[in-house]
């Protein structure tokens, strides 16, 4: 028996199949264009065409008698836009924005460096577990279901009764702004919601991130004299922060467009995805809606210019 | 003398596996010491308890006469070279060189100035604004000599620092690496599996094998006289004889070691000893030929100058060495 083979090429496979593999081996570009070809489309035209067509609308104006749309030209609406009522609307959404977004870091990052430096097998499975069941369940069950936990009547006051702390909620509920009649009406409860259905997108990056952190960096800042401390300051928080950074644009440009959340729980002032909602839908102003969309879109791209001008994406 | 390290009786369990096992060591201030052994054998466990890396499960260790259990990596002034050198990604080569004195709160000339001489010392001047992905393997070793160089440590450990390095560069790192350590006075305690590298670089070298030490003693200790048939084997692939080679020899004893290149293909000399067998297997190494030879069973390795020309395989020999190479060894 020899065991070296009869011929050094193999016969071509027959058919279209095995002549078309042979021309995607010689031609690989071609693979990549056929591969990449139409998600590519998807993207260009329906996704950012569709975006595209609606920011147009914004420069658009519509007439206060027919409310009929006036296909010209001009900035009005913008103008529109920055009346106080609605700089009003957009100075609330991105402060709770901002709020939700450095919580939901603070939150975030231990769990994030748990997973990442010490869960191991069945532990890192439950945590993956643990951070994506909620992602499974109705958005709109979750958000119900906190309303029930944050009334009046819910088991959180209950809670805070059978601990004697009562005067503690009411003392908060008492404050300007972030209180209210329940905490179910208040600013406080729809930061509280918006930070749990956002985490897994804040924990997931960081983690990502952290895992890609080697341990050996950390031992050789504990070795130059570094504490604990300096070592999170000058080479963790670092090497984590495009993490960090991936985290908060989620949670940052998911509160900037949300609509439910603030109409189920919170005060009846209006966030920016339910000014969009109203104008678009009752008051049928497609280009004041088409203008509150912009706002997020500018606000994201100056925090994304802001972020790599400190440095976050140096570590990438 | 001052002892710079002190193991009394160390032990590092991890659960069931005994990665450092009642391990006694005593490092002189300003030695080159080499800890020596195949991986998974506890060198490397042993250096990250100088470093305080990990603590010891059992035993006592010292560093200056100063307890060491307890005491955090950051506040022994122990520096280590890293294996893949552990330089900061995002930081330039300068802050990561100044890094130790930057965390000790040093103002930012000095700490540029010290770091710049640094980088000077391990000839890499100038090159303090590149990161550390634009430099090569071997830069980035220097870097990381420099680095911890710069904390001026008592002690500085290097774990396989040239492990990634290629044959030639090896060779040189070496030879710096012993001058920079000859020059500063620095105690440095190295960590490879490498037999020639710990042969030609220590002071003293520690052979490791299975959390222990089997034999501690100078380069030509351990390479002439392995106290055991795991040092013989390790330090150079010494032949061991059996115990009935041993015997036929007039020698009383369960194994003895006999290094290659001590054996010579000729007839014996006034007083040397000889055994007879057949060639079965030769190789070309350059300077040398190693030739194997078949007697009554046992292979034994000659390494035999090339000048001397190669016996065709199957054709008997003799084979000649003197007595005073035979070294008697206690156990298996």
């Amino acid at each position: 028996m020899t065991i070296v083979a009869e011929s050094s090429v193999l016969p071509e496979r027959r058919g279209t199949v095995g002549r078309l593999s042979d021309f995607l081996w010689r031609h690989p570009h071609m693979l990549l264009a056929v591969l990449l070809g139409p998600p590519l489309v998807w993207l260009g035209i329906v996704y950012l065409g569709s975006l595209f067509a609606l920011l147009l609308q914004s420069f658009f104006s519509i007439d206060d008698f027919s409310g009929l749309i006036n296909y010209e030209f001009t900035l009005a609406t913008y103008g529109q836009l920055l009346s106080e009522t609605n700089l009003d609307i957009i100075l609330r959404t991105v402060l709770m924005a901002a709020t939700v977004t450095l919580a939901s870091a603070l939150i975030a990052f231990p769990i994030a460096y748990y997973a990442a430096r010490y869960a191991r097998g069945k532990w890192k499975a439950l945590f993956y577990l643990g951070v994506m069941l909620p992602l499974w369940s109705s958005y709109l069950v979750k958000i119900y279901a906190w309303k029930l936990i944050l009334a009046k009547e819910g088991i959180l006051t209950w809670f805070f009764e059978k601990l004697n702390l009562l005067w503690l909620l009411d003392a908060w509920l008492a404050l300007p702004v972030v209180g209210g009649n329940s905490l179910s009406v208040s600013y406080t409860g729809t930061f509280i919601v918006f930070v749990y259905v956002w985490m897994p997108f804040m924990i997931l990056p960081i983690q990502a991130a952290l895992e890609r952190v080697p341990t050996n960096l950390i031992e050789a800042s504990s070795d130059l004299g570094g504490t604990p401390a300096q070592t999170f300051r000058y080479v963790l928080f670092p090497l984590a922060l495009p993490g960090i950074v991936a985290g908060s644009i989620f949670t940052f440009s998911l509160t900037l467009g949300d609509y439910i959340i603030p109409q189920i729980i919170g005060s009846s002032r209006l966030f920016i995805g339910q000014a969009v909602y109203a104008q678009q839908g009752t008051a049928g102003n497609i280009p004041l809606a088409a203008a509150f969309t912009v706002v997020p879109i500018v606000i994201m791209g100056a925090y994304l210019w802001m972020a790599k001008r400190m440095g976050a994406f140096d570590a990438l | 003398m001052t002892t710079a390290v002190l193991f009394d009786n160390v032990s590092r369990h991890f659960g069931a596996v005994r990665a450092v096992d009642r391990v006694n060591l005593q490092i002189a201030e300003g030695e080159f010491f080499a800890m020596l052994g195949p991986s998974g054998s506890g060198k490397t466990t042993c250096l990250r308890l100088m470093a305080g890396f990990e603590q010891p499960t059992g035993g006592h260790i010292e560093i200056f006469g100063e307890t060491a259990e307890g005491v955090p990596p950051y506040r022994r002034s122990v520096n280590t070279v890293f294996q893949d050198y552990a330089l900061f990604p995002h930081l330039s080569i300068l802050d990561n060189v100044a890094y130790g004195l930057m965390v000790k709160g040093a103002g930012r000339e000095e700490r540029r100035k010290s770091a710049e001489d640094a980088l000077a010392m391990v000839k890499l001047p100038g090159y303090g604004t590149r990161r550390p992905g634009q430099l090569s393997g071997g830069q980035r070793q220097r870097v990381a000599l420099a680095r911890a160089l710069v904390n001026k440590p008592k002690v500085l450990l290097l774990d396989e620092p040239l492990g990634a390095l290629d044959l030639k560069l090896r060779e040189q790192m070496q030879e710096e690496l012993k001058s920079l350590q000859k020059s500063l006075g620095i105690t440095f305690v190295f960590v490879t599996h490498d037999q020639g590298e710990a042969l030609s670089m220590a002071d003293r070298i520690a052979v490791f094998n299975e959390g222990r030490i089997q034999q501690l003693g100078s380069p030509e200790e351990v390479y002439n006289q392995p106290k055991t048939r795991f040092v013989a084997d390790f330090v150079g692939s010494s032949n061991v004889l059996s115990a009935r080679l041993c015997q036929k020899l007039g020698l009383r004893a369960a194994f003895a070691s006999l290094r290659p290149e001590a054996i010579a293909i000729a007839a014996p000399h006034n007083g040397a000893l000889s055994l007879s067998g057949t060639v079965v297997a030769q190789s070309f190494l350059g300077a040398t030929n190693r030739i194997v030879v078949d007697v009554d069973g046992a292979r034994i390795a000659v390494a035999s100058p090339a000048a001397h020309g190669i016996p065709s395989i199957g054709s008997p020999v003799t084979i000649s060495f003197a007595a005073r190479d035979l070294h008697p060894m206690e156990d298996a």
